[in-house]
């Protein structure tokens, strides 16, 4: 019965879709109706040929097959994310590589945010939802709530991002940096994101430990903050629902704000929160020693689920933006440097008594490497949030660099560590295919890193101090172009760093793969022993 | 009043009062006696059930076990 509910709906989806592509008034959503078209009509295959067949019995253990998935489309978004951010990162070194042939569609401006939303979303949140997923159930000790929710989830947002990186590429974009999709495609994000909240909280709801385990906590937190970040962010008002331009409803100063207290907060709990929540249940793990200090963690959860929201005016200085909500950004960056370092102090300490297997294991030095970007992005944050520093350095390429030594160095480095873990056990291995390739991908991914970050800080402040030369009778000494021809060799080590972090990938990935096809199974074991 | 204002002085100062007071009191209880003992069971959770829940019958006694073991 249920199935044929199903078809109904996929069958009526299907034709909603088809006459929104009849009716179009932009090409983009025309594109977009038929891969909707396309996706709801294989459903309906899909569905009526699983018709006649009995459905197998609800399973007990684990949902880990929908982990699986998003480690596949972790590793798979990650070498497409960076690959298109080494490219972009080439374009500016090379202006000749925006091939006049794909002018509009493949240009430095169309690919950026294809590339940043590749790497935040479509890596980070596969990432984010994929270990969710896996440390909710074991921290619970119970099965994921709700069955085959978790794969609408999965696959729904697979679907957000090919509708987002499509509409990139063809011009579709509400302009707010993060938040660039349009109305339509945030109505499905919203849909994805209740039911994946839905979800982790019906497995928290049933679990067996009296307690809450701290990375739940953060996770929580991420996926509650983004889901009302995403909706206010959002309001505007479609011009046509047959197109997909919209108009926001806030405007001027008020928008800005908004855009930023968003953005922000984006950083603030989809790539911190969330990441911590990743970093409080995998580096125990790898260390097999209990978090440093129990106490520290519900501190710095609370200290930065406070904090971090007032932080989104800093992105504001030297604008309409009074200058007291400027102040108050300001003021609470720095006083998150607090949490910020608690937090690293209680990731790094996890390995006080077994610090020699930072000598053995290189997942362990991954995550190490991880913890210890967290601690100096979020230094480096805090301090261009002041007034006087972010004078010089807003609209430099130092913001770029310390965006990237955030994400490469603490979002990449602590999801490659969470991957090396999963890998092995969800796929019922005894280990992972070659350790020597995890240390060449640490090392390529860390000299990568560096190479970024030292040559965007020199571009960066460079940049700053050229905007700002004056002669001795007050006229600007350097024309733009001259800055951007200055920057010409550090913008080549950047495409450099960018091709070595491409490149470990591409190893991580290959490892992976021979892991889950060609490492020794895991032998039986006997009765396990309790942990404790 | 207009609403705008009206809220500015509510969030400046009772909300931010209350704000305040709950996030030192969430330090406190951090800091409560006794929770030491606690939390150093709370911790090992991930250590616990790797490769499978907890069996269903049992939930009860075993939650209350884990209470027991921490406050012993």
């Amino acid at each position: 019965m249920w199935d044929y509910v199903k078809v109904a709906v996929y069958g009526a989806i299907a034709a909603c879709a088809a006459f929104a592509a009849y009716m179009a008034r932009d090409m983009a959503y025309q594109v977009h109706m038929i891969i909707v078209l396309v996706v709801a009509g294989g459903m309906v295959l899909y569905t009526l040929r699983g018709l006649g067949r009995a459905k197998p019995a609800p399973e007990t253990g684990y949902m880990d097959d929908v982990v699986r998935a998003g480690v596949i489309a972790t590793a798979f978004w990650g070498v497409v994310g960076f690959a298109a951010g080494t490219f972009i990162a080439s374009q500016l070194a090379f202006p000749g590589l925006n091939f006049e042939w794909a002018q509009g569609v493949l240009n430095f401006g169309r690919l950026r945010p294809l590339h940043t939303s590749a790497v935040i979303f479509a890596f980070g949140g596969n990432a984010l939802i994929a270990t969710s997923f896996y440390v909710v159930q074991r921290t619970s000790a119970a099965r994921l709530w709700g069955g085959n929710a978790a794969w609408f989830v999965f696959w729904g947002y697979q679907l957000f991002i090919v509708l987002a990186a499509t509409g990139y590429l063809l011009g579709v974009t509400q302009s707010k940096e993060y938040a660039e999709p349009e109305w339509y495609v945030d109505i499905w994000l919203t849909i994805i994101w209740v039911t994946y909240l839905a979800i982790f909280l019906g497995t928290i709801f049933k679990r067996k430990e009296p307690h809450i385990y701290v990375a739940n906590w953060f996770y929580l937190s991420f996926i509650v903050t983004v889901a009302m970040l995403h909706l206010v962010n959002n309001l505007s008002l479609p011009v046509s629902i047959y197109g997909s331009k919209s108009v926001q409803l806030f405007s001027g100063v008020q928008d800005a704000m908004t855009q930023w207290w968003y953005g922000h907060n984006a950083v603030g709990f989809f790539l911190t929160a969330g990441f911590l929540g990743m970093m409080y249940y995998f580096v125990p793990k790898q260390a097999e020693r209990p978090v440093y200090s129990y106490k520290l963690s519900i501190i710095h959860f609370w200290a930065l689920i406070f904090m971090y929201i007032w932080a989104g005016p800093h992105h504001l200085h030297y604008t309409a933006l009074p200058d007291w909500a400027g102040t108050l950004g300001m003021v609470f960056s720095i006083m998150l440097w607090m949490p910020s370092w608690g937090g690293m102090i209680n990731g790094l300490m996890t390995l006080s008594g077994a610090w020699d297997k930072l000598r053995t294991d290189p997942i362990i030095r991954m995550m190490v490497v991880s913890v210890g970007f967290y601690g100096m992005s979020t230094f480096e944050g805090p301090m261009m949030s002041i007034r006087a520093v972010n004078s010089l350095s807003h609209y430099t390429d130092w913001t770029i660099g310390h965006v990237h030594s955030g994400a490469l160095g603490w979002n990449g480095m602590i999801t490659f560590g969470a991957l090396y873990f999963l890998a092995p056990r969800l796929w019922n291995k005894e280990r992972l295919y070659s350790t020597a390739m995890v240390s060449w991908h640490f090392w390529l991914a860390t000299i990568g890193i560096v190479l970024y970050a030292a040559s965007m800080w020199v571009s960066g402040i460079m940049e700053g101090l050229m905007w700002r030369e004056v002669d001795a009778q007050g006229f600007l000494v350097n024309s733009f172009a001259d800055t951007v021809d200055a920057k010409f060799p550090m913008y080549v080590v950047r495409a450099l760093g960018g091709g070595l972090y491409v490149t470990g990938g591409l190893i991580m990935c290959y490892n992976l793969w021979k892991t889950a096809t060609s490492a020794p199974a895991k032998s039986a074991t006997p009765v396990a022993a309790p942990a404790e | 009043m207009e609403t705008y204002s009206a809220m500015r002085e509510f969030a400046d100062s009772w909300a931010l009062l209350a704000l305040t007071l709950f996030f030192l009191g969430v330090i406190a209880w951090v800091f409560r006696p006794g929770s030491t003992r606690e939390y150093r069971d709370t911790a090992d959770i991930p250590f616990r059930h790797d490769d499978e829940p907890a069996p269903r019958d049992q939930s009860d006694d075993e939650g209350a076990a884990c209470h027991k073991e921490a406050r012993t």
